[in-house]
């Protein structure tokens, strides 16, 4: 069984974006909720049950072949910290993390495939992959539901599928999402009009961090509302298309921004580079605006392509429990602060300064494609 | 942001589902020990933690009858589900047939399910379908009094009916 230090030691396949062409679209994710027959819902279900569903779960879910030497824990016997990074990498859910006796979590080694035990539903299983891949990461989780299924007793409903605990996720138990990277969306102000128009056709957007409406380091993630009423792939279709055209326009205007005011955009990144290669004290907040500026600007051309790589990296391992878990101890905010500047300056050391000269010319885009509009 | 009990730095925070409304609590490591966070697996997590008022948000429509009515196979009645909108096993769907109805007016793109089927149940699952939609040609048939063709509907059904008798769990 694989240790947690293990697991975290290094980052998943899909937060190196390897293979995938990340540039705007970070990752998708798919998740399935599914439940037992004769068990009673997690949060409806007293201790004694909770425990006694994990006793059946388990084993089917460790038997899995995608989970030889996998991480397998019960969340009780994991610290705050260790729970937080968990949530920080997005492996379990926060709800999944305040939980206490009879929830566990079992992760695939490569982090890649993540199964919650005793979340809001019985099982929660989650697929990742980089860049926009829904199908294939459906396609990893498909073969994950119909292996358990033979061995575990899923409610099932002839007119309402898969059961779910809320009724929100009844049917296919599905729900579909991509982080997606929009600074020139955000820069040119037209991620207004982009997100209205994403939420028309029922689907949800939500900045990654921040509360409310702000949206810090111009992430968000688009996903499926709907479960019930269509098949996976009527849904894994529409989200698709969706996205690939909310991605073209986000390409579209960082083609129009160097265009029309390469000054501004050349502005933006250096100060963008200075801050970050020379800040002592750094909040989060203020590390993930400029961490996205320093993205664009690589993949621009005004810094190295695998800029992008590090500050996907940063994203990840700025955040406060993974700040805890580099120190080895508990930090106060201005400590998280120091140590937060301190690790990116150290990872942006040998990167050069922006080349405002060398932007990456129009048509040099291998993903653009206009006929998708 | 701050613990919604006393002010200070939050540390455990939940989302909770009140009166069909997310909620979020946020809640300092003291508040949340004397509270017994440390479990926060029950559905009326807000209500007990920020008093009723934290259910007050419009509650949808309430259903009418029966408010004592419980699920035999794990205890739920009609009332906790008016209170969280969730279900407590999956046996309530079947007890609350009729409020689940109600509840997913609007929530979704359909009200019949259309995706992936257990590889054990395909078989029941198509024919529990082709059944559904004749009764609904039979209903139709008879409204219209089309009698040769609602008999002819009933053969089918029949048949159908026949050919195998689904087991019931
Ligand atoms: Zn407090
Ligand atoms: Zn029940």
């Amino acid at each position: 069984m694989m240790r947690f230090t293990t697991l975290v030691k290094n980052p998943a396949d899909w937060m190196t974006g390897e293979g995938a062409d990340n540039a705007i679209v970070l990752t998708s994710r798919i998740r399935l909720a599914r439940n037992l027959r004769g068990e009673s819902f997690p949060g409806w279900a007293k201790k004694e049950e909770r425990r006694h569903a994990l006793e059946v779960m388990r084993p089917a879910v460790e038997a899995l072949p995608c989970m030889k030497d996998a991480f397998s824990q019960e969340l009780d016997d994991l610290s705050s910290v260790q729970k937080q990074v968990l949530v920080e990498r997005h492996l379990i859910s926060r709800e999944h993390a305040a939980r206490g006796e009879g929830s566990a979590a079992v992760i695939e080694r490569r982090q890649s495939i993540a199964l919650m035990l005793n979340e809001e539903d019985h099982l929660r299983m989650q697929s990742i992959r980089p860049g926009l891949a829904l199908r294939s990461a459906f396609d990893a989780l498909a073969t994950v539901d119909e292996e358990l299924e033979k061995s575990l007793d899923l409610a099932f409903d002839h007119e309402l599928g898969y059961l779910t605990t809320c009724p929100t996720n009844l049917g296919t138990g599905l729900r579909a999402s991509a982080m997606l990277h929009l600074p020139a969306l955000v820069l040119g102000d037209q991620i207004g009009q982009v997100l209205q128009a994403v939420n028309k056709i029922g689907l949800a957007v939500r900045g990654l961090y921040g509360e409310g409406t702000e949206s810090l380091g111009n992430l968000f993630q688009i996903s499926n509302q709907s479960t019930l009423g269509e098949s996976e792939e009527t849904i894994l279709r529409r989200l698709e298309r969706v996205i690939s055209q909310v991605a073209t326009h986000e390409r579209n205007a960082r083609d129009k921004l160097l265009e029309d005011d390469p000054a501004m955009v050349a502005d933006k990144i250096g100060r963008a580079y200075g801050v970050l290669k020379h800040a002592w004290i750094i909040d989060s907040k203020e590390a993930l605006n400029h961490l996205s500026l320093l993205r664009l600007g690589g993949d621009l051309g005004f810094l190295p392509a695998d800029t992008v790589k590090s500050c996907d990296a940063l994203l990840m391992d700025i955040q406060p429990a993974h700040l805890q878990l580099h120190s080895g101890r508990k930090l106060s905010p201005e400590e998280r602060d120091s140590i937060r500047a301190e690790i990116v300056r150290g990872r942006l050391q040998s990167l050069q300064a922006p080349d405002m000269g060398s932007t990456r010319k129009k048509n040099d885009s291998p993903d653009q494609n206009p006929e998708i509009l | 942001m701050d613990c919604d009990i006393c002010g200070k730095k939050a540390k455990v925070h939940l989302t909770q589902l009140v009166g069909g409304q997310i909620k979020k609590i946020a809640l300092c490591d003291d508040c949340a020990k004397e509270k017994g966070v440390t479990d926060p697996t029950g559905f009326a997590l807000a209500e007990m933690l920020l008093g009723k008022s934290a259910g007050k948000v419009s509650v949808p429509a309430p259903f009418q009858t029966g408010a004592g009515r419980r699920c035999a196979g794990c205890g739920f009645t009609l009332d906790d589900l008016r209170r969280i909108r969730r279900f407590g096993c999956a046996e309530c769907y079947t007890t609350f047939h009729d409020e689940v109805g109600q509840m997913l007016r609007g929530m979704h793109k359909g009200t019949r399910h259309c995706g992936k089927v257990p590889a054990g149940l395909m078989e029941l699952h198509a024919r529990t379908q082709r059944l559904e939609e004749l009764r609904g040609k039979l209903d139709l048939a008879v409204n219209s009094e089309n009698y040769e063709e609602a008999a002819g509907l009933r053969d089918e059904i029949r048949r159908i009916e026949l050919r195998a008798t689904p087991t019931k769990d």
